[in-house]
């Protein structure tokens, strides 16, 4: 049983409250991403399971253990950090053996361990090499090894991805899936990156101000997005977002009228459609292509509608050029309709 | 050092860099002759008969070698004793100073807490007082605590003379040691304390050794203190001023020439952990 349960957790620094009672329950072995823009409290709350920030409120159970009051290295986790901490005098194979050194596991073991955890890495070449004459990717890799070779059933990551260049990223996000599908843990993974999110979370907790705004599968976060705010940070680019008024079952906006969400008349909302949710030719809102960018597997177009824009993604042969006017559809079961004022989705009602 | 001396040697020599090469090791020629020309001279007459000295034109060459001048002085009275006095002022004064000041610099580096600005300043006040100022209370408070004319009175002040130097430059130290590195430890398995001495530590040494140097040879040179506040347990250089006046030329180029030795020894062996601490080892 590692399950990891936050129950009502609070972090004050100062007069700064970084988390507002967060409630969260991570399963056995699920991948758990915490996401949102920086400052949105998931690093401080990844570092209060890890036991290096004390909570001022609540508590965080690892299985069936309260955990609230106990030191890093009682809690039985391993963490890979953003700097990764590889220890600059030690080599990569005293790195690795690091964890099982302090936890006094035989001499026979370790080195069986810190073996295999090279290998599951390709770190083999380098185990009497210092960090210093490692890559970034190459330390990225030692930092895993010596969280996961400690057989900790919780592993914490905290953008362990972000100091990479892109294309190592890109390899090195696939690397860490095909892990945990390998090695499964129950593992907390902190990013700010959308699309490591979506790619590699069995569940996303999107984190904004010191609160979780929605939790769900990430393609439930991608299609019905809770709010306004989770909606524009999900998705390259964004889901767009027309203005309108509601009337009589419709919505009617700077340049369109469409059927809308029933008996909210008079009431100001937003209708949310994603970028490749939309067909060009036909369709209730009237636009004009002000840019056309043409992005090899798509073109990307911005399209004045009224007084307010919004992207669409066109097929990538596609011929239009700005200035033209067209007319513009949304795939109706993907329309998210927002409540104006506060942000938040309505609620949908078949 | 070998990466760039690499890329140096890769580099074509345009004229700039080599103008800018000639100038750099011109100035630093100067400031070595500065240094060594007066030490050359001290060890020139220390090495040399007695007579040698009152000779004029001075040969600039050991003609007269000799080691008559040095025995003289090492095996004048009280000089062997002082000198092993200085020794235990100068380990006293690095123990004692890390022990004290090396966890200052770590809470400074390490820990946001209620007057760290003020401490970081008031750090420095004690060296706003003049020693000359402080010896006379000094040595009347030794009297009292029984401790006048003993070792540790004299450790104890040249610990506090020390000390903020220590406490700032481990605190510059501990910063290098990037905080992350401790917290990896620590979910790794180790407590606080062992992540210090494991990770943080280690990691310290070069910036330990460096205030190390400093100390020995503050506590090695300093002569104030350790002559009023001593008369029979002095330490050299206590030892070697009061007897100057009264000593013939060649003992004083003697004891001179002596007092400069360990702390050449000491800041040869350091040499590396300062060279990594500032850089040129890259």
């Amino acid at each position: 049983m590692a399950s990891v349960t936050f129950d009502g957790v609070r972090k004050v620094y100062g007069k700064t409250i970084a988390l507002k009672g967060i409630d969260l329950e991570v399963r056995d072995g699920e991948f758990m991403v915490l996401l949102g823009p920086s400052g949105c409290g998931k690093t401080t709350l990844l570092r209060c399971l890890a036991g290096l920030e004390r909570i001022d409120g609540g508590a965080v159970r690892i299985g069936e253990n309260d955990v609230s009051d106990l030191p890093p290295r009682d809690r039985n986790i391993a963490m890979v950090f953003q700097s990764y901490a590889v220890f600059p005098h030690m080599t990569v194979y005293d790195n690795i053996a690091f964890g099982l050194r302090m936890r006094k596991t035989p001499k026979d073991d370790i080195d069986r361990r810190v073996r295999e955890g090279a290998a599951l890495l390709q770190l083999e070449p380098f185990l009497q090499r210092y960090p210093a004459q490692l890559s970034g990717g190459q330390r990225q890799r030692v930092a895993v090894a010596r969280a996961l070779v400690t057989d900790s059933p919780v592993l914490l990551m905290d953008e362990p991805l972000s100091n990479l260049d892109a294309l190592l990223r890109l390899h090195a996000r696939a690397e860490l899936k095909r892990l945990h599908g390998e090695v499964p843990r129950t593992t907390v993974y902190v990013t700010h990156d959308q699309v490591e999110a979506l790619s590699m979370g069995d569940r996303i907790a999107v984190m904004r101000d010191g609160e979780i705004i929605q939790l769900d599968v990430p393609g439930a976060i991608y299609d019905r997005p809770a709010t306004l705010f989770v909606g524009s940070f999900i998705g390259s680019p964004p889901m767009n977002f027309l203005r309108c008024v509601a009337k009589d079952g419709t919505a009617v906006g700077d340049g369109f009228e469409i059927a809308g969400p029933p008996g909210m008349d008079g009431r100001t909302l937003l209708l949310g459609i994603r970028p490749e949710n939309i067909r060009i030719g036909e369709g209730p809102i009237n636009g004009t292509v002000t840019v056309a960018e043409p992005l090899g597997s798509h073109t990307l177009l911005t399209v004045r509608v009224g007084s307010e824009s919004m992207k669409v993604i066109a097929p990538a042969d596609s011929t239009v050029r700005p200035n033209e006017q067209l007319r513009f559809a949304p795939e109706p079961h993907k329309i998210r309709w927002m409540d104006e004022p506060t942000g938040r989705a309505l609620p949908v009602s078949q | 050092m070998t990466a760039a001396t690499v890329t140096n040697r890769r580099r074509p020599l345009t004229r700039r860099v080599l103008v800018d090469r000639v100038l750099l090791y011109a100035a630093a020629g100067v400031l070595a002759l500065w240094t060594l020309a007066p030490i050359y001279l001290i060890a020139l007459s220390a090495f040399s008969e007695r007579a040698a000295i009152y000779e004029y034109p001075k040969p600039l060459l050991p003609t007269r070698f000799s080691t008559d001048t040095m025995a003289f002085f090492v095996n004048s009275t009280g000089v062997l004793p002082s000198v092993r006095n200085s020794v235990v002022v100068a380990v006293g004064t690095i123990a004692l100073g890390l022990i004290i000041g090396a966890p200052a610099g770590y809470a400074l580096a390490r820990f946001r807490f209620r007057g760290r600005n003020t401490f970081q300043v008031g750090v420095l006040i004690s060296k706003m007082f003049p020693i000359a100022i402080l010896s006379i209370p000094l040595a009347v408070t030794f009297i009292n605590l029984n401790l006048y004319d003993t070792l540790p009175a004299v450790i104890l002040v040249h610990t506090a003379m020390v000390l903020p130097f220590i406490v700032i430059v481990t605190a510059g130290v501990f910063l290098g040691v990037s905080g992350e590195l401790e917290e990896a430890a620590m979910t790794l398995g180790t407590t606080r304390l062992g992540a210090f001495r494991r990770i943080a530590l280690p990691l310290a040494l070069p910036g330990l050794a460096a205030a190390a140097i400093f100390s020995f040879v503050t506590s090695w040179n300093e002569v104030f203190a350790a002559t009023i506040l001593t008369v029979r347990n002095t330490t050299l250089p206590a030892q070697v001023l009061a007897s100057l006046n009264l000593s013939p030329l060649y003992f004083r180029f003697a004891g001179g020439f002596f007092l400069i030795i360990p702390s050449l020894f000491f800041i040869f062996f350091m040499r590396k952990y300062l060279f990594n601490l500032w850089g040129p080892g890259r």
